[in-house]
């Protein structure tokens, strides 16, 4: 990887873990949501265990929706966006590895910490380490569909609310097939692979487009 | 409104809106002259025209002081010029410029953002513009090669490198934002108000530093308020069309 790429990185890493970066903010939130569901939902075993798959990936979604509306604002309010547009590097890689970024700041944390919270859900070791799988496969692409969402709304002072509105529907599909597989991995016959292999799929289609319709987008702000 | 430029300060006078030098310029031999031009310029930012009908040329090794009253479009030219505001009419070139880079690509913008992190030091944040930008290498201009430290020492902030540079005050972000211009060096320089919220000492070591691009060959186009004793100066100043400049207009439309 070229210096500037490697440059990039580690900034928004170091901005991501540092004060005021919120690496930790979304994986708090996903500890908060997934810990509440029990009391809310009562003490049946057997149901949250059913559950349990649904409740992590629905936690992971929103807990990355959270940190989403900063990942171009931030550089937006403090004149780094213009430097950035005019530095002459190509802005579909620029996105990329933004988004790359921001997903082992904010979603890898989500990956690490879902076996733990899977046992608060009754979840046996296969559905935990499915759970897990799809989540590592299926996290990628909502941080990338969230790009989008995030380029678009880049300049609204408060979109991170339209920013969830926008991205939620087409985050839909890797929601299903994130869940459908983990399900399928402790309910035979309904094999694992099926749903699994569509959900990279997912992840590699938003891996294409998310940059170069973020990349679009974020052309258009300046003006 | 429509806003129509330009009339231009100063003794010489002035055709159509196109700018001559009021200095004799040194006449050094040049192999290909870098050059901006910018041909009937116009702009719009939502529905309203900002400006039109805005043509000047500036060569390298000149300046170009942008003046004119709060809302004229000064800050909407910079920001023309960098590529970050699209043209509605018009055309910006760049003679002797690297074929393959736009216009935009051969300057550095300096606006009233400093695009300084508070999270990172202030080594850090020199460092990333520095690799993250790319440098603009043009025949005839021969900027001064630059070490991060060296820039940050030569404008009085070298001792706090290491510092996060939320603990800077405003004059000190505003210099680290001036550090950028020289560790990834480009022959255009657009400077939005470059001397707000720096002391005298500060303003001055500038206006050295400005004079010094200007010798090697660069440019800048600078919007102030504030005289600036750059040499050699040519000056555009943008006023507003008033109602009764609109009214042909009207009646023709």
């Amino acid at each position: 990887m070229s210096s500037w790429a490697l440059s990039l990185f580690q900034r928004e890493l170091r901005l991501a873990v540092r004060v005021g970066g919120g690496a930790l903010v979304g994986v708090l939130f996903f500890l908060a949501v997934v810990t509440v569901i029990p009391f809310g939902v009562g003490p049946d075993l057997n149901l949250l265990a059913r559950i349990g798959p649904a409740i992590l990936w629905i936690g992971a979604l929103l807990a990355t929706l959270l940190g989403l509306d900063r990942l171009f604002q931030a550089d937006r309010d403090d004149g780094s966006l213009d430097l950035i547009l005019m530095a002459g590097r190509p802005l579909e890689l620029v996105v990329l590895i933004k988004c790359l970024a921001h997903w082992m700041a904010t979603g890898l944390p989500l990956v690490a910490a879902a076996p733990v919270l899977a046992i608060f859900l009754n979840l046996e070791p296969t559905a935990i380490g499915a759970v897990t799988l799809t989540l590592a496969a299926g996290t990628p692409a909502l941080t990338l569909i969230g790009a989008i969402g995030a380029s678009l709304t880049v300049t609204l002072r408060r979109g991170g609310l339209l920013l969830a509105v926008l991205v939620i529907p087409l985050t839909i599909p890797v929601l299903i097939f994130g869940v459908s597989a983990a399900d399928a991995a402790v309910n035979d016959p309904v094999p694992f692979m099926t749903p699994f292999l569509i959900l990279c799929a997912l992840s590699l289609i938003s891996l294409v487009v998310g940059p170069f319709a973020s990349a679009a987008a974020l052309r258009f702000s300046s003006d | 409104m429509a806003r129509r430029c330009p009339t231009c300060e100063g003794s010489h006078t002035c055709h159509r809106g196109s700018l001559r030098s009021n200095k004799a310029r040194d006449l050094v031999v040049r192999r290909a002259v870098l050059k901006l031009i910018a041909d009937n310029l116009a702009v719009d930012r939502g529905d309203r025209r900002v400006f039109a009908g805005l043509s000047f040329s500036l060569e390298s090794g000149n300046a170009l002081v942008v003046t004119g009253p709060n809302g004229v479009g000064k800050s909407s030219l910079l920001r023309t010029l960098a590529g970050l505001v699209s043209l509605s009419e018009g055309s910006l070139n760049l003679h002797g410029a690297q074929s393959e880079r736009s216009v935009a690509e051969h300057t550095h913008y300096f606006g009233h953002q400093s695009a300084v992190k508070p999270a990172l030091s202030v080594k850090e944040n020199l460092a990333f513009w520095r690799d993250f930008t790319t440098p603009a290498q043009v025949s005839n201009f021969d900027p001064k090669e630059y070490v991060a430290q060296g820039i940050l020492e030569e404008l009085g902030i070298g001792h706090t490198s290491e510092l996060p540079a939320a603990y800077l005050s405003a004059g000190q972000t505003r210099r680290l934002a001036v550090a950028r211009l020289f560790v990834s060096p480009r022959p255009i320089w657009l400077l939005d108000e470059p001397t707000s919220a720096l002391d005298a000492n500060s303003e001055a070591q500038l206006i050295d530093l400005m004079n010094d691009h200007l010798r090697r060959g660069g440019m800048i186009v600078t919007a102030t308020h504030t005289p600036l004793s750059l040499s050699p100066l040519q000056s555009l100043h943008l006023e507003a069309l008033s109602i009764d400049d609109l009214a042909p207009l009207e009646e023709i439309g």
